[in-house]
Order: C-alpha cells, then structure tokens, then sequence
C-alpha cells in the first residue's frame, strides 16, 4: 500500500516533502514523487496521509 | 571614490526645476492631529522610526524612494484561502500568491546581490512566498536569511505570513533580526473566518470549517503577542471581501491594535473567474475604490492604516509601483557569474535621501500652515491623482503613467490615500481610446490630475469627464502642489467658478499589471 502523485496536478510547491515522515517524496523531473518502497501511508504514524492532507492541488492520491 | 548618485537621476525626471528652495522654518500654528500626511520622526518612537525610515511597505513616505525586493523560495502553504489559486501564474498579473519563478536560498541570495548591484534604492528582502515563508518548517525563509545576513547586512529583512505556524518560529525570527512581519489577518470571528478559509493543515491533521478559522484565529492572535512583545514591528494585512468581512475590518482593526500591530494594511479583493480562485468562479466581488475608501476613513483613529500597498507579486522587484522582476531571470542571475556585495552606492543615495528628507518634513508643515489660514475649514476636502515615479514629485507622462498616486487635499492638509493602477494610454507615441477609458474609471472620483506633461487629446476628454489636467506643477513636489491647488480650488469654488465634484466612485483595476511594450 502507498500513496502516489498525480505529476500532472503537482504544483512542485514541496508541501509534501516536508511533512512526509518517511522522507519518501522527492523532486523529480519538474514534480515530487513518492517512492512507494518507503510509503506507509503514515499507518500508524499519524491519522490521515500528511502528503494527502497538506496538498493544494490534491494531487496526492492511493496508488 | 563613488559618484555622486543624484537622486533625480535615479529617478529619472530629467531636466529638473531647481528642487524646493531652501526649506521655510517649520510652521508653527499646526495643532490637527492629521498634521503631516506621511508619518515622520515626530510621530513615533526614535527606534521605531530607525526601522521604518527606509522600508517601502512600513512607511508611505519610503515607498517614494526605497525599493523592495521579494524572493520566491517559499512555495509550500498550510492553509487554502477562497482567493488564492496558486497554480496560477501569468507574468501580466500582479498579486500576492504569484510568481514565475521557484528560487533555491542559493539562487535568492545571487539574485539579491545582483539586483542590489542595479538598484541602489533597495532597502528591504522580503520573503512573501508564493505560498507561507513559515510552512514547512520555514527552511527555505531562514536559510535565505541566514545567508543574506552575512553577505549584505544592511539590508533589513522582512517576511509574510498567515500566522498559522507562526507561534512555532518567533524566537527564529528575533535570532536572524528580522524587524517586520506581516500576518494576513482576515477575521477576528471563526464563524466570519470558515467563509474565508475552506481548510487549514495545523498539528498533523487537515482541519476545516470552523474549527479550522478557530485554530487559525487562536494562532494569529497568539503570534501577533509573542511578536510585539518582542519589538518586532508587524504589519497586518486584511483582504476586503464585500458581504463577507468587509464591516467585520473595524472588529480586526481594534483587535490587532489592542495587541500592538504598528500598521494595518487593509486591501482590496482581486476576484476574476480566470484566476480559477473560489470567489473567483463564485462570483464573488472586490470592492470599488470609494467602499475601500470609506472602510479606510472609518477605521482612522485605531491601527494605524497603510494605504499605498500595491499587492505585489512574491517575486516584485522594484519601487513599489513598479515590478523590475522579469529583468532579473534566474537565467540572467547564473549568467552573471559571482557578484560581489558593495554598499557604497546604496549607501550615496540612502544620505542623499536622509538630507533631502528634513527640508521635505519642514515644507510641507509650511505649505499646510497656508492652506490653514486662508481656507475655510467647511470647504470639502477633494481628491487629486498624481501622475509620478517617485521621490514625491509630479514627473511623469500622463501617458505613460501605470497607475496614479491619490492625494486627499483638504484645510487640515494634503495625504496620501491610495493608488490606482490603469492601462498606459501612450503606447509607442500614440493614444489609446480603450486605455483612457480605463484611467478615467480608475480616477472617477478625482477634481484634477497632476501630471508632468499630457497631450492635448486626453486633456479634453478629461475635462469632459469632468476631472482637471494640471500640468502646471511638473517636476514640483506633489504634496505642496497639491496645497497649491486646494488654495486655488477653494478660491475658485467661493466665486461659483467651479463646482464640488461630490458623490462619484471609481473601478479598482486588478487585473493586468500593465506588461504590454510598444
């Protein structure tokens, strides 16, 4: 299970990147990207997905 | 050894009328309270004004000679406002939340040294965004910061905020001697605020409705005490929003006042649905000029007011007024390789400021002292737009001005009141009859216009409408000229030669910041 970015809806404003408790998202190719490997979808960690939750765009969805 | 930068050359007026004589001993006789029109050293602390003096956004009288520069390194937010969309980005706009370039701290500082190479006006870096300088733990703000201040630590630092995180970074900002903050403080009342704010990211979680307006407002408050507190000057900004808070303003007044804010900057929505923001697609409005006139006067005597914002983008660069932004591209920073930090022409023209101000402060209280004795306090005060660059005077083009200064002159004296920004009339030599259009709704409200110089056509059409051209005060101060006329005016208006120009309101233009080159 792990969350991902829609790239075409990212306004690369790295909200995400600094809430991600994972330090799963980075900057790639004009947009973040979460590397599933190192998502949880914050179980366990917080309530809801921090990326899914602080996104303007809304752009951070379920893979 | 440096030269000499002469004020007027940087300013660009070109030949020039010899500048005030030597100044008249300071008026006596002056006891309004609304004596000067621009707050000076008479008005505030000697620390406080140490502050200001220089700062384009704190001080109107700055804003005619200091420049300030935004970096845009603070992209991420944690709030949603119904009139932002930050995805938005056009270079012919103007408004706060926009920008066209994302600046590494690293880029920022080579952009700021490069820009205080070409403009020795600069005086303060402020980091507006494009989202909140403080979300995401303020990084990018503070390491910006911490470099700047090394390199150039002369030039004051100043940033912008919602407040949300703010409690979390106050003693950060007095570490790195950052002396201005802004909080957008848009209600004091959560049930005002959940029609304001559609959601916040606060502790984790994602908060909405009221609890989300209450935690922010709880928050505002809070970083708005521990702020003052500390002598840090902060400025509150306040979008007006017809319907929505526009009278709730004067609650927001009192209780930023009460809680120490030097400056209450009160500004109008920028609402259009291409902007794809949620008043935008609603529908919703920005004021006219006279509504966010009246809700300005009738807040007069609590929070001191700022009235000569120009809402600028997160990347301006420039006087306030004008946006130098698109000359500095991060490709034109990089190409211009290490740029060395050297003070000395910033430090010519900010003495020749300091000297040129004292006979400034002592002219106008003579030019008002006049106007006291020989008008009669029942004559109504007018408005007058005032075509300028800077410096306080009256030097520029009609047809070239991107926006108009507004001067309210009256018996108690002449003040600066607000701005209007219009399409440039002349473009490549010639007139435009849909711009003019567009200065005459912008200066609707106005008896005359101070200009420079202006063509014959515009002067008739502008008589029509019923506003007078002066061109007779070019290259004079605006605010003695200003007296001038009201003498006159009022002279002319006891023998029914004029009439009161009552009852008219005028268009906020928020749209394009006129980017249009011939």
């Amino acid at each position: 299970m792990a969350y991902k970015i829609k790239a075409s809806d990212c306004t690369a404003c790295g909200a995400c990147e600094a809430e991600c408790p994972n330090n799963a998202i980075s900057f790639k190719k004009g947009a973040y990207a979460i590397n599933a490997d190192l998502c949880t979808e914050c179980k366990g960690q917080f309530s809801s997905p921090q990326c899914a939750s602080v996104c303007p765009a809304d752009c951070c969805v379920p893979a | 050894m440096a030269n000499v930068i002469s004020l007027d050359s940087i300013l660009g007026v070109g030949e020039l009328k010899a500048p005030a004589e030597a100044p008249p001993a300071a008026a006596s006789g002056c006891a309004s309270s609304s004596c000067g029109s621009s707050d000076g050293p008479a008005d505030m602390a000697p620390e406080v004004w140490e502050k200001v003096k220089n700062h384009p956004c704190y001080s109107e009288e700055a804003h005619h000679y200091f420049a300030r520069m935004h970096v845009a390194v603070a992209p991420a937010c944690n709030i949603q406002c119904n009139y932002c969309n930050r995805k938005y980005d056009c270079s012919n706009e103007s408004r706060p939340g926009v920008v066209s370039e994302k600046l590494t701290p690293d880029q920022a500082l080579r952009k700021i040294l490069a820009v205080a190479q070409e403009i020795p006006q600069l005086s303060v870096i402020g980091i507006a965004g494009p989202g909140d300088s403080l979300a995401a733990g303020g990084r990018n703000t503070f390491k910006t910061f911490e470099m700047l201040q090394k390199k150039a630590p002369d030039l004051k630092l100043c940033l912008s905020t919602n407040g949300l995180a703010l409690p979390d970074h106050v003693d950060t900002i007095a570490n790195y001697n950052i002396d201005h903050v802004t909080i957008t403080i848009n209600m004091v009342d959560p049930e005002i605020g959940q029609h304001i704010y559609p959601w916040i990211f606060h502790d984790h979680r994602r908060w909405t409705g009221l609890d989300a307006a209450k935690i922010l407002h709880e928050r505002q408050m809070l970083g708005l005490e521990m702020l003052t507190s500390r002598g840090i000057l902060v400025k509150v900004n306040s979008v007006m929003i017809p319907g929505i808070n526009d009278e709730h303003l004067m609650d927001v007044n009192k209780a930023v006042k009460s809680r120490g804010a030097f400056l209450h900057n009160i500004m109008p929505l920028i609402s259009d649905p291409a902007h794809g923001t949620h008043f935008g697609l609603t529908g919703q409005r920005g004021p006219t000029a006279q509504e966010l006139k009246a809700l300005q006067d009738q807040c007069e005597g609590g929070a001191k007011l700022m009235r000569h914002c120009r809402q600028c983008r997160a990347d301006a660069v420039g006087l306030l007024g004008e946006d130098r932004g698109s000359e500095f591209t991060i490709d034109r920073i990089e190409a211009m390789g290490e740029v060395e930090y050297d003070q000395e022409a910033a430090r010519t023209y900010r003495e020749h400021v300091e000297g040129e101000r004292a006979g400034r402060h002592a002219a106008k209280a003579a030019a008002q002292a006049e106007v006291v004795e020989t008008v009669g306090i029942e004559v109504q005060p007018i408005l007058i737009a005032v075509a300028t660059k800077g410096g306080e005077r009256i030097n520029e083009h009609f047809g070239h001005a991107k926006e108009f200064q507004i001067y309210e002159v009256g018996p108690k004296g002449a003040k600066f009141v607000g701005h209007r920004r219009v399409d440039q009339y002349c473009e490549g030599g010639s007139g435009d009859a849909d711009a003019l259009g567009s200065v005459l709704s912008a200066i609707n409200d106005c008896t005359a216009v101070f200009v420079a110089k202006i063509g014959g056509c515009p002067s008739q059409n502008l008589k029509d409408a019923g506003i007078e051209p002066v061109d007779r005060f070019a290259f004079e101060y605006i605010e003695e000229s200003a007296l001038t006329y009201f003498k006159d005016y009022a002279e002319r208006l006891s023998q029914g030669a004029v009439n009161a120009r009552e009852g008219q309101d005028a268009v906020i233009r928020t749209g394009a910041f006129t980017a249009r080159r011939a």
